[in-house]
Protein backbone atom coordinates (compact mmCIF):
# COMPACT_ATOMS: atom_id res chain seq x y z
CA UNK A 1 0.00 0.00 0.00
CA UNK A 2 1.20 3.72 -0.85
CA UNK A 3 0.62 6.74 0.58
CA UNK A 4 -1.31 9.48 -1.28
CA UNK A 5 1.24 12.07 -2.96
CA UNK A 6 2.83 14.67 -0.23
CA UNK A 7 5.46 17.17 0.32
CA UNK A 8 7.44 16.24 2.84
CA UNK A 9 9.71 19.06 4.46
CA UNK A 10 12.18 17.79 7.70
CA UNK A 11 11.89 21.14 10.00
CA UNK A 12 14.79 22.22 11.80
CA UNK A 13 13.18 24.33 14.84
CA UNK A 14 9.90 24.60 16.18
CA UNK A 15 9.37 27.73 15.32
CA UNK A 16 9.70 26.40 11.36
CA UNK A 17 7.47 23.13 12.45
CA UNK A 18 4.83 26.15 13.70
CA UNK A 19 5.19 28.33 11.14
CA UNK A 20 4.79 25.27 8.44
CA UNK A 21 1.65 24.17 10.53
CA UNK A 22 -0.18 27.65 10.54
CA UNK A 23 0.82 27.87 6.58
CA UNK A 24 -0.92 25.06 5.71
CA UNK A 25 -3.75 24.23 8.04
CA UNK A 26 -5.50 21.17 8.15
CA UNK A 27 -3.64 19.95 5.35
CA UNK A 28 -0.26 19.22 7.21
CA UNK A 29 0.37 16.68 9.60
CA UNK A 30 3.14 16.41 12.17
CA UNK A 31 5.03 12.91 11.17
CA UNK A 32 7.45 11.79 14.80
CA UNK A 33 7.73 8.00 14.45
CA UNK A 34 5.45 7.91 11.59
CA UNK A 35 3.97 4.47 13.37
CA UNK A 36 0.78 5.66 13.95
CA UNK A 37 0.33 7.96 11.11
CA UNK A 38 1.77 6.32 8.06
CA UNK A 39 -0.07 2.98 8.55
CA UNK A 40 -3.35 5.71 8.33
CA UNK A 41 -1.93 7.26 5.40
CA UNK A 42 -1.45 4.11 3.46
CA UNK A 43 -5.24 2.78 4.07
CA UNK A 44 -6.09 6.89 2.77
CA UNK A 45 -7.47 6.79 5.49
CA UNK A 46 -5.57 10.21 5.77
CA UNK A 47 -4.10 12.12 3.06
CA UNK A 48 -2.24 14.96 4.33
CA UNK A 49 -0.73 17.31 1.61
CA UNK A 50 2.65 18.27 3.69
CA UNK A 51 4.15 16.08 6.35
CA UNK A 52 6.26 18.11 8.66
CA UNK A 53 8.68 15.86 9.95
CA UNK A 54 9.79 16.89 13.63
CA UNK A 55 12.57 14.40 14.82
CA UNK A 56 15.17 16.25 13.49
CA UNK A 57 14.14 19.35 15.93
CA UNK A 58 16.64 19.97 18.36
CA UNK A 59 15.45 19.90 22.50
CA UNK A 60 12.36 17.75 21.62
CA UNK A 61 14.38 14.33 22.52
CA UNK A 62 15.43 13.37 25.75
CA UNK A 63 14.42 12.24 29.23
CA UNK A 64 15.45 14.75 32.17
CA UNK A 65 14.77 15.65 35.74
CA UNK A 66 13.32 18.66 36.80
CA UNK A 67 12.59 19.21 40.57
CA UNK A 68 9.28 17.05 41.20
CA UNK A 69 8.72 16.34 37.69
CA UNK A 70 10.31 14.24 35.22
CA UNK A 71 10.41 16.13 31.47
CA UNK A 72 10.18 14.17 28.23
CA UNK A 73 10.50 15.27 25.02
CA UNK A 74 7.83 14.38 22.62
CA UNK A 75 9.98 13.20 20.03
CA UNK A 76 11.45 10.60 22.73
CA UNK A 77 11.13 6.75 21.11
CA UNK A 78 9.35 4.15 23.26
CA UNK A 79 11.97 1.84 23.81
CA UNK A 80 14.14 5.18 25.61
CA UNK A 81 11.29 5.71 27.82
CA UNK A 82 11.08 2.24 28.70
CA UNK A 83 14.96 1.33 29.65
CA UNK A 84 15.19 4.96 30.92
CA UNK A 85 16.50 4.36 34.40
CA UNK A 86 15.00 7.87 35.78
CA UNK A 87 11.68 6.89 34.35
CA UNK A 88 12.00 2.79 35.76
CA UNK A 89 12.81 4.15 39.42
CA UNK A 90 10.47 7.42 39.40
CA UNK A 91 7.44 6.95 37.12
CA UNK A 92 7.91 2.95 36.68
CA UNK A 93 3.87 2.94 35.74
CA UNK A 94 5.31 4.58 32.38
CA UNK A 95 7.72 2.41 32.24
CA UNK A 96 6.06 -0.49 31.89
CA UNK A 97 3.33 1.07 29.59
CA UNK A 98 5.95 2.09 27.11
CA UNK A 99 7.44 -1.11 27.09
CA UNK A 100 4.08 -2.68 26.09
CA UNK A 101 3.70 -0.75 22.94
CA UNK A 102 3.63 -2.51 19.59
CA UNK A 103 6.93 -5.05 19.57
CA UNK A 104 10.67 -4.00 19.59
CA UNK A 105 10.43 -2.47 16.03
CA UNK A 106 7.99 -0.21 16.78
CA UNK A 107 9.38 1.06 19.90
CA UNK A 108 12.39 1.83 18.23
CA UNK A 109 10.39 3.97 16.08
CA UNK A 110 7.16 4.97 17.86
CA UNK A 111 7.36 8.52 20.03
CA UNK A 112 5.63 9.22 23.27
CA UNK A 113 4.20 12.38 22.03
CA UNK A 114 3.19 10.87 18.83
CA UNK A 115 1.07 8.48 20.69
CA UNK A 116 -0.28 10.75 22.75
CA UNK A 117 -1.17 13.29 20.44
CA UNK A 118 -2.74 10.27 17.89
CA UNK A 119 -5.19 10.09 21.28
CA UNK A 120 -6.18 5.76 20.60
CA UNK A 121 -8.22 5.54 23.39
CA UNK A 122 -6.96 1.75 23.49
CA UNK A 123 -3.43 2.67 23.38
CA UNK A 124 -1.57 2.20 26.27
CA UNK A 125 0.24 5.84 26.63
CA UNK A 126 -2.78 8.16 27.13
CA UNK A 127 -4.30 6.05 29.46
CA UNK A 128 -0.88 5.62 31.21
CA UNK A 129 -0.40 9.66 31.28
CA UNK A 130 -4.18 9.95 32.58
CA UNK A 131 -3.31 7.71 35.68
CA UNK A 132 0.25 9.42 36.46
CA UNK A 133 -1.37 12.79 36.49
CA UNK A 134 1.25 14.14 33.82
CA UNK A 135 0.95 17.48 31.97
CA UNK A 136 1.60 17.98 28.48
CA UNK A 137 3.64 21.26 26.89
CA UNK A 138 1.63 22.36 23.88
CA UNK A 139 3.88 25.06 22.34
CA UNK A 140 2.22 27.56 19.63
CA UNK A 141 2.65 30.50 18.37
CA UNK A 142 2.18 32.90 20.85
CA UNK A 143 3.36 30.73 23.23
CA UNK A 144 3.70 27.60 25.78
CA UNK A 145 0.66 26.41 27.75
CA UNK A 146 0.47 23.49 29.78
CA UNK A 147 -2.71 21.23 30.00
CA UNK A 148 -3.45 18.30 32.67
CA UNK A 149 -3.91 14.84 30.67
CA UNK A 150 -7.12 14.74 32.00
CA UNK A 151 -8.08 17.67 30.17
CA UNK A 152 -6.44 16.72 26.97
CA UNK A 153 -8.09 14.58 25.35
CA UNK A 154 -11.44 15.63 24.44
CA UNK A 155 -13.13 13.11 21.96
CA UNK A 156 -12.26 10.19 19.72
CA UNK A 157 -8.66 10.71 18.39
CA UNK A 158 -9.33 14.14 19.35
CA UNK A 159 -7.27 16.37 22.19
CA UNK A 160 -7.04 20.02 23.09
CA UNK A 161 -4.29 20.46 20.36
CA UNK A 162 -4.92 23.70 18.28
CA UNK A 163 -4.48 23.38 14.49
CA UNK A 164 -0.79 25.21 14.47
CA UNK A 165 0.46 23.74 18.04
CA UNK A 166 3.25 20.87 18.72
CA UNK A 167 2.83 18.87 21.58
CA UNK A 168 6.45 19.30 23.02
CA UNK A 169 6.74 17.45 26.12
CA UNK A 170 5.38 15.71 28.63
CA UNK A 171 5.32 16.33 32.37
CA UNK A 172 5.21 13.40 34.78
CA UNK A 173 5.04 13.84 38.49
CA UNK A 174 8.21 11.37 40.46
CA UNK A 175 6.82 9.31 42.56
CA UNK A 176 9.26 6.49 42.96
CA UNK A 177 7.76 4.82 46.24
CA UNK A 178 4.21 4.94 45.01
CA UNK A 179 2.56 1.20 44.48
CA UNK A 180 1.19 0.81 40.90
CA UNK A 181 -0.83 -1.30 38.72
CA UNK A 182 -1.12 -2.03 35.73
CA UNK A 183 -3.31 -4.02 33.34
CA UNK A 184 -3.61 -5.07 29.37
CA UNK A 185 -5.93 -7.20 28.29
CA UNK A 186 -5.24 -8.10 24.31
CA UNK A 187 -6.11 -11.39 22.63
CA UNK A 188 -3.04 -10.93 20.10
CA UNK A 189 1.21 -10.32 21.06
CA UNK A 190 1.38 -6.73 20.20
CA UNK A 191 -2.05 -5.71 19.90
CA UNK A 192 -3.83 -2.73 21.32
CA UNK A 193 -6.08 -3.41 24.66
CA UNK A 194 -9.43 -4.89 24.68
CA UNK A 195 -9.84 -3.07 27.93
CA UNK A 196 -7.05 -1.42 29.94
CA UNK A 197 -6.58 -0.52 33.55
CA UNK A 198 -3.78 1.91 35.13
CA UNK A 199 -3.69 2.45 38.72
CA UNK A 200 -1.51 4.79 41.06
CA UNK A 201 -1.85 7.00 43.89
CA UNK A 202 -5.76 6.50 44.16
CA UNK A 203 -5.87 7.63 40.43
CA UNK A 204 -7.65 4.54 37.92
CA UNK A 205 -7.14 5.03 34.28
CA UNK A 206 -9.23 2.99 31.50
CA UNK A 207 -8.80 2.28 28.23
CA UNK A 208 -11.01 1.83 25.39
CA UNK A 209 -13.89 2.32 27.13
CA UNK A 210 -15.22 4.64 25.50
CA UNK A 211 -14.42 7.33 22.82
CA UNK A 212 -11.21 8.64 25.02
CA UNK A 213 -8.77 7.34 27.85
CA UNK A 214 -11.04 8.29 31.08
CA UNK A 215 -10.60 8.19 34.98
CA UNK A 216 -12.88 5.43 36.93
CA UNK A 217 -14.20 8.43 38.77
CA UNK A 218 -16.33 6.14 41.31
CA UNK A 219 -14.29 3.54 42.07
CA UNK A 220 -11.83 6.46 42.70
CA UNK A 221 -14.07 7.98 45.20
CA UNK A 222 -14.92 4.15 46.53
CA UNK A 223 -11.29 4.17 46.98
CA UNK A 224 -10.96 7.41 49.02
CA UNK A 225 -14.02 6.44 51.09
CA UNK A 226 -11.72 3.68 52.47
CA UNK A 227 -13.34 0.76 50.63
CA UNK A 228 -11.28 -2.26 49.52
CA UNK A 229 -9.87 -2.47 46.55
CA UNK A 230 -12.42 -4.93 45.39
CA UNK A 231 -15.07 -2.88 46.44
CA UNK A 232 -14.11 -0.07 44.43
CA UNK A 233 -13.16 -2.21 41.66
CA UNK A 234 -17.22 -3.34 41.02
CA UNK A 235 -17.46 0.62 40.29
CA UNK A 236 -14.47 0.59 37.47
CA UNK A 237 -17.42 0.59 34.55
CA UNK A 238 -19.37 3.14 36.08
CA UNK A 239 -20.35 6.07 33.13
CA UNK A 240 -18.36 4.39 30.74
CA UNK A 241 -19.57 4.28 27.21
CA UNK A 242 -17.44 1.22 25.60
CA UNK A 243 -17.86 0.33 21.93
CA UNK A 244 -18.68 -2.90 20.50
CA UNK A 245 -16.14 -4.76 18.17
CA UNK A 246 -14.86 -8.39 16.91
CA UNK A 247 -13.32 -8.59 20.33
CA UNK A 248 -15.75 -7.67 22.86
CA UNK A 249 -19.13 -6.20 23.48
CA UNK A 250 -20.06 -3.45 25.95
CA UNK A 251 -20.79 -5.58 28.33
CA UNK A 252 -17.78 -7.94 28.25
CA UNK A 253 -16.05 -4.59 28.38
CA UNK A 254 -17.43 -3.66 31.45
CA UNK A 255 -16.68 -6.93 33.06
CA UNK A 256 -13.01 -6.50 32.33
CA UNK A 257 -13.02 -3.13 33.85
CA UNK A 258 -14.16 -4.26 37.40
CA UNK A 259 -11.81 -7.56 36.67
CA UNK A 260 -8.91 -5.64 35.58
CA UNK A 261 -9.26 -2.69 38.26
CA UNK A 262 -9.24 -5.41 40.77
CA UNK A 263 -6.17 -6.52 39.87
CA UNK A 264 -5.08 -3.30 38.86
CA UNK A 265 -6.03 -1.48 42.50
CA UNK A 266 -3.80 -4.44 43.94
CA UNK A 267 -0.83 -4.13 42.53
CA UNK A 268 -0.78 -6.50 39.64
CA UNK A 269 0.86 -5.97 36.18
CA UNK B 1 13.56 14.71 -3.35
CA UNK B 2 16.72 13.83 -2.95
CA UNK B 3 18.07 11.77 -0.55
CA UNK B 4 21.47 10.56 1.07
CA UNK B 5 21.89 7.65 3.15
CA UNK B 6 24.42 4.53 3.58
CA UNK B 7 22.63 1.07 2.49
CA UNK B 8 24.94 -2.11 3.57
CA UNK B 9 27.90 0.58 3.94
CA UNK B 10 27.87 1.74 0.66
CA UNK B 11 27.24 5.89 0.55
CA UNK B 12 23.89 6.22 -1.77
CA UNK B 13 22.41 9.81 -3.13
CA UNK B 14 18.66 9.01 -4.86
CA UNK B 15 16.29 11.23 -6.31
CA UNK B 16 12.91 9.80 -4.54
CA UNK B 17 9.05 10.37 -4.54
CA UNK B 18 8.41 11.41 -0.52
CA UNK B 19 6.06 8.94 -0.43
CA UNK B 20 8.24 5.81 -0.92
CA UNK B 21 8.46 3.35 1.56
CA UNK B 22 11.72 2.25 2.48
CA UNK B 23 11.01 -1.31 2.03
CA UNK B 24 10.10 -0.68 -1.95
CA UNK B 25 12.97 1.94 -1.95
CA UNK B 26 15.57 -0.96 -0.63
CA UNK B 27 13.71 -3.86 -3.38
CA UNK B 28 12.93 -1.53 -6.34
CA UNK B 29 15.58 1.02 -6.03
CA UNK B 30 18.78 -0.79 -4.63
CA UNK B 31 17.98 -3.93 -5.76
CA UNK B 32 18.11 -5.77 -2.31
CA UNK B 33 15.16 -7.97 -1.97
CA UNK B 34 15.88 -9.90 1.24
CA UNK B 35 13.37 -7.28 3.07
CA UNK B 36 10.34 -9.03 2.01
CA UNK B 37 6.76 -7.08 2.35
CA UNK B 38 4.36 -9.65 3.85
CA UNK B 39 1.37 -7.87 5.80
CA UNK B 40 2.16 -4.14 4.60
CA UNK B 41 1.12 -3.35 8.18
CA UNK B 42 3.75 -2.88 10.68
CA UNK B 43 2.73 -6.35 12.24
CA UNK B 44 4.45 -9.32 10.27
CA UNK B 45 8.03 -8.24 10.59
CA UNK B 46 9.31 -9.46 7.39
CA UNK B 47 10.16 -5.96 5.88
CA UNK B 48 12.71 -5.74 8.98
CA UNK B 49 16.32 -3.81 8.61
CA UNK B 50 18.46 -1.96 10.73
CA UNK B 51 18.14 1.60 11.03
CA UNK B 52 21.34 2.95 12.79
CA UNK B 53 21.91 -0.76 14.45
CA UNK B 54 18.30 -1.44 15.40
CA UNK B 55 15.05 -3.26 13.89
CA UNK B 56 12.45 -1.18 12.07
CA UNK B 57 9.87 -2.34 9.86
CA UNK B 58 10.47 -0.90 6.47
CA UNK B 59 6.92 -1.11 5.65
CA UNK B 60 6.64 1.83 7.75
CA UNK B 61 9.55 4.31 7.26
CA UNK B 62 9.61 6.77 4.82
CA UNK B 63 12.97 6.55 2.49
CA UNK B 64 13.00 10.41 3.69
CA UNK B 65 12.92 9.22 6.95
CA UNK B 66 16.22 7.14 6.88
CA UNK B 67 17.61 10.44 5.33
CA UNK B 68 21.66 10.30 6.74
CA UNK B 69 21.16 7.26 8.30
CA UNK B 70 23.09 3.64 7.94
CA UNK B 71 20.96 1.36 7.00
CA UNK B 72 21.38 -2.36 6.78
CA UNK B 73 19.75 -5.62 5.21
CA UNK B 74 20.14 -8.89 6.03
CA UNK B 75 22.60 -8.83 2.38
CA UNK B 76 24.90 -6.88 4.44
CA UNK B 77 25.29 -8.80 7.27
CA UNK B 78 27.85 -11.59 5.97
CA UNK B 79 31.55 -10.51 5.58
CA UNK B 80 34.31 -11.29 3.07
CA UNK B 81 31.37 -14.51 2.61
CA UNK B 82 31.54 -15.49 5.27
CA UNK B 83 27.70 -16.04 7.15
CA UNK B 84 27.07 -13.73 10.14
CA UNK B 85 26.62 -15.47 13.42
CA UNK B 86 23.36 -15.16 13.24
CA UNK B 87 22.81 -16.31 10.08
CA UNK B 88 25.08 -19.32 10.90
CA UNK B 89 22.81 -20.01 13.63
CA UNK B 90 20.05 -19.93 11.68
CA UNK B 91 21.51 -22.31 9.06
CA UNK B 92 22.88 -24.62 11.67
CA UNK B 93 19.66 -25.29 13.86
CA UNK B 94 17.31 -25.01 10.72
CA UNK B 95 15.53 -22.16 12.01
CA UNK B 96 13.54 -21.89 8.89
CA UNK B 97 10.66 -23.74 6.98
CA UNK B 98 9.43 -21.94 3.88
CA UNK B 99 12.26 -18.77 4.31
CA UNK B 100 9.51 -16.14 4.07
CA UNK B 101 9.77 -14.28 7.66
CA UNK B 102 13.73 -15.27 7.56
CA UNK B 103 15.67 -12.41 6.95
CA UNK B 104 13.30 -10.24 9.03
CA UNK B 105 13.80 -12.73 11.90
CA UNK B 106 17.22 -12.71 11.19
CA UNK B 107 17.30 -8.86 11.07
CA UNK B 108 15.55 -8.64 14.39
CA UNK B 109 17.57 -10.81 15.90
CA UNK B 110 20.72 -9.08 15.10
CA UNK B 111 19.19 -6.18 16.99
CA UNK B 112 17.80 -7.92 19.77
CA UNK B 113 21.43 -9.66 20.84
CA UNK B 114 22.77 -5.91 20.53
CA UNK B 115 20.59 -5.12 23.18
CA UNK B 116 20.49 -8.18 25.13
CA UNK B 117 23.73 -10.33 24.86
CA UNK B 118 22.54 -13.55 26.58
CA UNK B 119 18.63 -13.71 26.43
CA UNK B 120 16.47 -16.42 28.14
CA UNK B 121 14.22 -18.28 26.11
CA UNK B 122 11.25 -16.40 27.63
CA UNK B 123 12.97 -13.08 26.63
CA UNK B 124 13.97 -14.47 22.77
CA UNK B 125 10.16 -15.13 22.37
CA UNK B 126 9.23 -11.74 23.76
CA UNK B 127 12.10 -9.82 21.67
CA UNK B 128 10.58 -11.07 18.39
CA UNK B 129 7.17 -10.68 19.02
CA UNK B 130 7.55 -8.32 15.97
CA UNK B 131 8.10 -11.18 13.23
CA UNK B 132 5.68 -13.81 12.50
CA UNK B 133 6.22 -16.86 11.38
CA UNK B 134 3.47 -18.18 8.82
CA UNK B 135 4.84 -21.85 9.10
CA UNK B 136 4.73 -21.63 13.01
CA UNK B 137 8.40 -22.42 12.98
CA UNK B 138 8.97 -21.18 16.34
CA UNK B 139 10.80 -23.45 17.83
CA UNK B 140 13.99 -23.85 15.73
CA UNK B 141 13.70 -19.99 15.36
CA UNK B 142 14.07 -19.80 19.08
CA UNK B 143 16.46 -22.48 19.50
CA UNK B 144 18.60 -20.47 16.47
CA UNK B 145 18.91 -17.22 18.19
CA UNK B 146 20.12 -19.15 21.69
CA UNK B 147 22.86 -20.61 19.41
CA UNK B 148 23.45 -17.11 17.91
CA UNK B 149 23.87 -15.58 21.82
CA UNK B 150 26.36 -18.87 23.21
CA UNK B 151 28.09 -18.73 19.70
CA UNK B 152 28.74 -14.91 20.06
CA UNK B 153 29.66 -14.76 23.80
CA UNK B 154 31.88 -17.51 23.38
CA UNK B 155 33.88 -15.69 20.32
CA UNK B 156 34.17 -12.71 22.97
CA UNK B 157 34.27 -14.71 26.27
Amino acid sequence: MIPAQFDYVAASSIAQALELLAEHGEDAKVLAGGHSLLPMMKLRLAAPEVLVDITGVPGLRGIMQDGDEIVIGATTRHADVASSSLIRSDAPLLGHAASLVGDPQIRHRGTIGGSIAHADPAADLPMAIIALGARLELTGPDGTRMVAADDFFTGYFETALAECELLTAIRVPRRPDEPWGYQKFVRRANDWAIVGVAATGGRIALANMGPTPLRATAAEKSLAAGNDPYQAAELAAEGTSPASDIHADPDYRRHLARVLTARALTGQR
Amino acid sequence: MRVELTVNGEARSDEVEPRLLLVHYLREVCGLRAANIGCDTTSCGACTVLLDGESVKSCTVLTAQAAGSQVTTAEGLASNGDLHPVQAAFRAEHGLQCGFCTPGMVMATVSLLAENQNPTEQEVREGLEGNLCRCTGYHNIVRAVLAAAAANSEGTG
